[in-house]
């Protein structure tokens, strides 16, 4: 009991300190929107909005979760601030959590920009909401944890985002949406399958056009396998390298 | 009747609590890769008590508080606080201490009153506490008319004050202060001094730890001194002084190089120790009653006129340069240049 109102204050200061900055929310707004014209003026042919819709929301998602944990983390390991939470009688588990919630539903809402964009534009009758809705919030899940990983593993701000773009653009080209899979050379296929993208990304595709490749309980099955190993890797590093 | 009779057994239980270890520290071992930070450290911290850890920069202070509170994890000894092993169970007694570090770890962006609140929040505090207690902290510190003011925008003392008011917000029954006065203004300074004092009137067990021996004699029942990442002496301040009581100290003003001065002296009179303790003050020091007349004739006889003759009383310093072997310049060298061991 005690414990969560340690739990909602972090998760309330992070928001009020990072996510809801105004540089945070307009790169929310922006970042979709910039895609989604980049894509318009590449291809000739007339935009198919609902085709674009799970790359861009995917991308949305994994590029607003991952680095931000390099600021709620590794910014405040530098400036010791973090320090108070590890003094705190609250446990390493619900610390991370409370400091990773807050990325999570950042990433969700990140989401939710292009799909409510896309309402204005075109009819999205017949997407799958009960699929659609768990695939935005896992990848939020699965890349914000990713980028926890990330920050527990390095001690600078710059490192951290250095190596989540090291992670982000490969999982992009790997993960399916824009390269189908079985287009890509057959050393690389093996690559794709452990990338908890390619199944959030699957998700998505069956959600809104039902061009899944993937049965969906799998895919699901193995977002939430990625979440808890990277969240159980991510603690054990904490408990080593930090109580050091 | 009964229960008179039970209040004065729980008021002996009490009292029995009171003068018992809160804090027990044995054959504590930290290693950084080479560098043996603390080795085999034993102390014992008692209820009520304000317990001092000196020592030089390098010492093992900040590793050893660190380990207490479970910022580090020791690589050999045991830890208990009120019969908890806080190596296996931190978690169970963070709620029982407060920890000042020795740099402030507070957020610069919120305000000195959202820092003290959310600190609190760490603990489980209701809301409406938190801000009664903040209030009420910011008033005690004198930084009410602050409150509003980021963190970043505070002074150094301020910072280190807010720190100290962020440690108590949840009125821990053991305080731990690193270096609490350490490099802040002499008002900022003294007021800490006198807010440690009154915590630990109202029931407060405190450990800190200083590199400044005065603060450690004017603050500390008892004192550990700590060098190289080991404790040589424990003790109170009068039992440590005690052992040097004995000597018969003295400190001569004279017209002439004490340096000088001091080596002809001893030359002249094996039996006494002859150091200089500044330009033209030499500290004669011995075993026995230093008779004056045969000095003064001395050293008026090759033209070096003494203006005074002063006996004083041994400080910690001494007792530390005594015990550790390391001297007053080092201590201050280490200081000034953070040069470790
Ligand atoms: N994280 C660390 N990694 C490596 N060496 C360290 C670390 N922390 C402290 N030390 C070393 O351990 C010794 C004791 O340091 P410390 O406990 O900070 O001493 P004090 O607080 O008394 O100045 C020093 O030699 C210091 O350089
Ligand atoms: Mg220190």
């Amino acid at each position: 009991m005690n414990q969560w109102i340690a739990f909602w204050n972090i998760l309330k200061k992070d928001m009020r300190n990072y996510y809801l900055k105004p540089p945070n929310i307009s790169w929310g707004i922006i970042f979709p929107v910039a895609w989604t014209l980049m894509f318009f003026l590449r291809s000739r042919e007339p935009l198919d909005i609902r085709a674009l819709l799970p790359g861009i929301m995917s991308m949305s998602v994994l590029f607003g979760t991952t680095s931000m944990l390099a600021v709620t983390i590794t910014f405040e390991r530098r400036g010791r601030s973090f320090e108070r939470l590890l003094l705190a009688p609250v446990s390493i588990n619900l610390l991370m959590a409370a400091k990773t919630s807050g990325a999570v539903i950042f990433g969700t809402f990140n989401a939710g920009v292009p799909l409510i964009l896309s309402l204005l534009w075109t009819d999205l009758t017949g997407v799958q909401w009960t699929v659609l809705i768990p695939a935005a919030v896992l990848i939020a899940v699965t890349s914000t944890f990713l980028g926890l990983f990330i920050a527990v593993s390095v001690s600078e701000v710059f490192e951290a985002q250095t190596f989540s773009n090291f992670f982000r653009f490969p999982m992009l080209f790997l993960c399916g949406l824009f390269i189908p899979i079985a287009d890509l050379p057959w050393f690389l296929r093996p690559l794709s399958y452990v990338i908890p993208l390619t199944y959030g990304a699957d998700m998505l595709k069956e959600a809104v056009n039902g061009n899944g490749v993937l049965p969906v309980q799998l895919s699901l099955g193995m977002l939430v396998l990625f979440a808890s190993a990277l969240f159980i890797l991510s603690i054990r590093n904490v408990k080593r390298s930090w109580i050091g | 009747m009964s229960l008179s009779l039970l209040k004065s057994v729980t008021a002996a239980a009490v009292m029995r609590n009171l003068q018992g270890p809160i804090l027990e520290i044995a054959g504590l071992r930290k290693d950084y890769g080479d560098i043996e930070a603390v080795r085999g450290l034993d102390l014992t911290l008692h209820f009520g008590e304000i317990f001092g850890l000196l020592g030089p920069n390098g010492a093992g202070k900040t590793s050893t508080i660190n380990m207490i509170t479970g910022l580090v994890k020791p690589t050999s000894g045991s830890i208990s606080l009120k019969g908890i092993d806080c190596i296996a169970h931190v978690k169970r007694i963070q709620g029982d201490i407060g920890v000042v570090p020795d740099e402030s770890n507070l957020y610069d962006e919120l305000s000195g009153f959202d820092n003290l609140v959310f600190c609190a929040s760490l603990y489980g505090m209701r809301k409406a506490v938190r801000e009664q207690r903040a209030t009420e902290l910011l008033e005690t510190f004198s930084l009410s008319d602050t409150g509003k003011r980021p963190f970043k925008a505070y002074s150094k003392g301020m910072k280190r004050k807010l720190t100290i008011a962020a440690a108590i917000m949840h009125q821990p029954p053991v305080l731990f202060l690193d270096e609490p006065t350490t490099g802040i203004d002499v008002e900022s300074a003294r007021q800490i001094r006198l807010l440690i004092k009154s915590l630990n009137r109202k029931g407060t067990t405190i450990m800190l730890t200083t590199h400044y021996l005065e603060e450690a004699q004017r603050l500390c029942g008892r004192i550990a001194f700590i060098a190289r990442g080991r404790i040589v002496k424990t003790g109170t301040v009068d039992e440590l002084l005690g052992g040097l009581r004995s000597d018969h100290l003295l400190h001569l003003t004279v017209g002439g190089q004490a340096d000088q001065l001091a080596a002809m002296l001893h030359q002249h009179h094996p039996s006494l120790r002859c150091t200089e303790k500044g330009t033209h003050v030499v500290e004669i020091s011995s075993d026995s009653p230093v008779e004056l007349h045969p000095i003064t004739a001395f050293l008026s006889g090759h033209g070096f006129p003494v203006y005074e003759a002063r006996r004083v009383e041994p400080t910690l310093e001494d007792v530390f340069i005594a015990v550790t072997g390391i001297n007053a310049g080092e201590l201050e060298s280490r200081e000034k240049g953070g040069r470790k061991r």
